[in-house]
């Protein structure tokens, strides 16, 4: 397979899209059932995230495949169907053949259907669009939906019980226990950022400052904005 | 020798059905190439009959995957859940109290009056030489605060616990799920106690004037399994007589 198709005008936007412009959490605000629900911690926020990702990428292709055989009077109903299917057969699968997996993610999985962000991506994308690039949308939104939750996760763990990565063995396995760490040694907890509110508050400075960020990019002069983007994309990565 | 010459003539025939099954499956495979074409499909994506057959068809096809997943899966999942519960078993009942096999050892008991989250409660007997040294079961807490919270508990003979595990629960994330043995040492503070060395009052979470932690934010999931644990040896106590003399 020729991987520099990656590179591609198309595919570039894709992942820009993606990953920061048009983010399923900071710039969509979609999906904040989930996102509220299970980013107490930002191994939660991970396995959701990867669980969420994988579904993305498999509707994305279903309905890609299909679209030409889609009516638009009956397209919601049936990417319903397809996707509360794959998220129904991962579960299962998970559940017989990736046991310990599905036991830390077991509580998340049903939600996954929950989340309209798949529906709005079958949707905006994936119904008008071939099966390769839908594939990569699926996944780029998914990277930054991980990556959001991942950020909002770690942000309340921290200010809510002073850890990082707690239990990250238990979701990834025992190599992954080096992730685990104490920040603030003898914290007394701060209970409000666990709770759900405490997820609204943190996700309004995310949002705030993604639109600050956004908004330093677009004053400046017109070349540099290429440039600017990349950097943006670190500062992002370096925050997670 | 009057069979030779009929094989020839039937390998023909067989050979003439090959190829004429081969040639109508080109043509089928060649009219489903047309049909799928996208102009042919646009033009009959309004119709209702269309619409109908593929809104029928995707629904055909989720089931069918579906149905095939469970019954390739069901005898894996049955065999995991085995696995969890004698692994579950193997955490509440050291192995140096008994040398039979737990699951293969157990009476059912009528639970109806216990509020365990079911009428009948299948309790393992742990033997030792054919003496019962402790028993283990499986209830159930069926007022978490978000749904029924599954338990295991090991007692001994005397009706002191050997440990308590949660086996089920869907308890805020975070919050609720301390009650795990992999996220809180919580549950371990069980091991020992009995309706002997505690009173009544004393089988409570500390908020309501009994010895056992809450957890900061949740405390009604701690408070229902402390409950339910009490209830739990309550049930034991009722049947211990009988239980012992199973050996």
């Amino acid at each position: 397979m020729n991987l520099s198709i990656l590179f591609s005008a198309q595919y570039r936007k894709i992942a820009r899209d993606g990953l920061w412009d048009n983010n399923v959490v900071l710039t969509q605000n979609l999906a904040l059932c989930p996102l509220l629900a299970v980013t107490g911690t930002a191994t939660n926020g991970l396995g959701m995230g990867l669980a969420t990702m994988v579904v993305m990428v498999a509707s994305n292709a279903a309905v890609s495949v299909s679209r030409h055989l889609i009516p638009s009077e009956i397209r919601i109903p049936i990417f319903v169907l397809l996707i509360a299917a794959l998220v129904t057969l991962v579960d299962i699968f998970l559940n017989a053949w990736m046991h310990e997996l599905h036991k830390v993610l077991g509580l998340f999985i049903p939600l996954i259907v929950t989340n309209c962000v798949i529906l709005g991506r079958a949707e905006a994308f994936a119904s008008k669009q071939p099966v390769m690039p839908s594939m990569w949308d699926g996944l780029m939104m998914g990277v930054g939906f991980t990556g959001a939750m991942v950020v909002l996760g770690a942000m309340r763990e921290i200010s809510s019980t002073g850890t990082l990565f707690a239990n990250a063995s238990v979701l990834l396995g025992e190599s992954f226990r080096f992730l685990e760490t104490v920040l603030i040694p003898e914290y007394k907890g701060f209970l409000l950022m666990a709770l759900p509110p405490g997820g609204f508050i943190m996700l309004g400075f995310m949002v705030a400052l993604k639109r600050l960020l956004d908004r330093r990019i677009a004053v400046k002069p017109a070349p540099l904005v290429e440039a600017a983007v990349e950097v943006v994309d670190e500062d992002a990565v370096a925050v997670e | 020798m009057s069979s030779e010459p009929v094989k020839p003539q039937a390998r023909l025939k067989a050979g003439e059905l090959l190829a004429l099954a081969l040639q109508r499956w080109a043509s089928f495979r060649q009219q489903l190439a047309q049909w799928l074409q996208p102009d042919n499909l646009q033009q009959l994506r309004p119709q209702v009959k269309f619409q109908a057959g593929v809104l029928a068809g995707f629904a055909l096809l989720a089931a069918i995957l579906l149905g095939v997943a469970d019954l390739a899966t069901r005898g894996v999942i049955e065999l995991r859940l085995r696995e969890d519960l004698q692994a579950n078993l193997a955490q509440v009942v050291p192995a140096e109290l008994h040398d039979n096999d737990l699951l293969q050892d157990s009476v059912m008991l009528d639970a109806r009056d216990n509020n365990l989250g079911s009428e009948q409660i299948e309790v393992y007997l742990a033997k030792q030489a054919g003496i019962v040294n402790a028993v283990c079961f499986k209830f159930v807490a069926p007022d978490g605060y978000a749904g029924p919270i599954t338990l295991v508990m090991g007692v001994d003979r005397n009706g002191e616990i050997l440990g308590v595990r949660v086996i089920s629960h869907v308890e805020t994330p975070g919050l609720g799920d301390k009650i795990e043995v992999t996220k809180s040492k919580w549950v371990l503070g069980f091991n020992g106690k009995s309706l002997d060395n505690l009173t009544v009052e004393q089988w409570a979470v500390k908020k309501d004037g009994g010895v056992f932690d809450q957890f900061s934010g949740a405390t009604i999931t701690p408070r229902k399994v402390v409950q339910a644990i009490k209830r739990g040896l309550d049930f034991y106590k009722l049947h211990q007589a009988e239980l012992l003399a199973a050996g």
